[in-house]
């Protein structure tokens, strides 16, 4: 691990410039172009969004390279795609494809229970999904180049990105008023490299871009997790399983970029028609959570 | 460094924090720019690196263009790769609408995706000496051609990578992201106490 190497922070150097923004999951190029008119940063390329996935089971997988040519080609904006977690062959496929960035993903099912993928060995920049500071280290130390919450994909429901915000942002400012020997305990807990630790000690912040992601629904939703610290934010089944996805992918766009301006947030929820109708995460039952992969 | 000048950086998406965090490095003071009323008070302002498509939509989202625009007619100006896109004469996607101050036509992304974005030292001619610059490319635009007022500074790969022309200070790569102080004080110097 070393994250002052060149070719990482070239990796990161990407993460920084999407930054404020908004990141859209997308099935197609017209999904994909209608996230890019409403001021989207990047676009994710799925088969499917995450409701589907949670709605229709079976094995989630990553999509199809004919769909990700056709976003690819659709759009200027950088172009995401999700591998398994561990399915270091799919990842392969993705640089081959010459994707912008791989999001190595809980809402696909993994297809290693121990491993994730060894991040160092790709040229692409990885972002990986945490609920702690803990995961979100051992991400970091596996060579991911930024790190967003896991949430529970395909809810609706913005409670759990809710709760692994305030459960980094809390671990990460306890370390600041650590001494030394408590730093050497902290790694150990956290089961991450002592480097890391200290290096977030110091900063009180994670050393690569930390966004939100996970059940994001409205432009208060967006709001929200901006002013809890998140630096930009995912948005999965949100936009395009609500009723008039143009208007509210804008409209949430325009929450990110004025997240400090209450007014600005309410004139963009103005008339959004319906948001997905989604689930509360707490009636999900513990088997079926996304977030524990 | 004058503790009394104000920098702003464009913060309406894009690598706005790394810029700020540089500024504040240099003992200026920085703000984040997301609207017309912030741009009061301003010596001078820093587009960053971001989307160049998304940059464009939200400035005229927020009615932005027209304080901008003027701004950058006066004061020290710079802009970083999508920054830099912002102050072209023309680019090469119509999805973008630059400011037009610097006499150059830019290609978006030019030297491919994400998987060929690289980093190189390069050599910059900053007021007659020979600067050693650590310039990060990433998904970086490319200077097509460019007009005779604008002065260039740095060639990569017989390209012009750094340039200017009168207030307007442009680099196709990026500096704030390593702890390299040198262009951020030589646009501090140069544009921001000249046009003050």
């Amino acid at each position: 691990m070393n994250l002052e190497d060149k070719d990482y922070k070239i990796r990161v150097g990407l993460a920084e410039m999407l930054k404020g923004g908004v990141i859209m999951d997308v099935v197609s190029a017209d999904q994909a172009k209608i996230a890019e008119q409403s001021g989207a940063c990047a676009v994710m390329a799925l088969e499917r969004v995450p409701a589907d996935i949670r709605a229709e089971g079976g094995v989630a997988r990553m999509a199809d390279p004919s769909i990700i040519e056709a976003i690819k080609k659709a759009v200027s904006i950088p172009v995401m795609a999700k591998c398994r977690i561990g399915h270091f062959a799919e990842a392969e496929i993705l640089e081959a494809l010459e994707v912008d960035f791989i999001d190595e993903s809980e809402v696909l099912t993994p297809a290693d229970n121990q491993y994730h993928i060894d991040k160092w060995k790709f040229k692409i920049p990885f972002v990986c999904g945490c609920r702690n500071l803990g995961e979100a280290l051992r991400r970091i130390s596996e060579g991911a180049a930024m790190i967003r919450t896991k949430g529970e994909a395909g809810t609706g429901d913005v409670s759990e990105a809710v709760r692994h915000l305030r459960e980094i942002n809390s671990a990460m400012k306890r370390l600041t008023v650590m001494s030394d020997d408590e730093l050497f305990g902290s790694a150990k807990e956290l089961a991450s490299p002592i480097e890391l630790v200290r290096m977030v000690a110091r900063l009180g912040k994670l050393p690569v871009p930390n966004f939100a992601a996970g059940g994001v629904a409205t432009p208060a939703d967006a709001a929200l997790v901006m002013k809890l610290g998140a630096e930009a934010v995912f948005v999965g089944s949100g936009i395009f399983k609500s009723s008039n996805p143009e208007k509210r992918a804008r409209a949430i766009v325009t929450a990110v970029a004025q997240f400090r301006n209450p007014k600005a947030v309410a004139d963009a929820s103005r008339g959004l028609g319906e948001a997905m109708k989604g689930t509360s995460a707490a009636s999900i039952p513990q088997e079926n959570l996304l977030q524990v992969r | 460094m004058s503790s009394k000048l104000v920098v702003g950086v464009l913060a309406l998406q894009g690598d706005f924090e790394r810029h700020l965090f540089r500024l504040n490095a240099l003992g200026v003071g920085g703000r984040e720019i997301r609207s017309c009323e912030d741009i009061e008070g301003l010596d001078g302002l820093i587009i960053p690196g971001g989307e160049s498509t998304t940059m464009s939509l939200l400035i005229d989202r927020f009615e932005m263009r027209g304080c901008l625009s003027q701004f950058c007619r006066q004061k020290g100006v710079w802009g970083t790769c999508a920054g830099m896109i912002m102050l072209a004469r023309e680019i090469d996607d119509e999805r973008v609408k630059p400011f037009g101050v610097i006499d150059i036509f830019v290609s978006r992304n030019s030297y491919g995706r994400q998987v060929h974005s690289f980093f190189a030292d390069i050599e910059a001619n900053l007021n007659g000496q020979i600067k050693r610059l650590k310039a990060s490319f990433i998904r970086a635009p490319l200077i097509l051609n460019y007009g005779s007022n604008v002065i260039v500074l740095a060639e990569y790969n017989h390209s012009p990578v750094l340039l200017y022309q009168n207030n307007c200070l442009a680099s196709s790569f990026h500096t704030e992201l390593d702890d390299d102080l040198t262009l951020t004080k030589y646009f501090l110097e140069n544009f921001v106490l000249v046009y003050k």
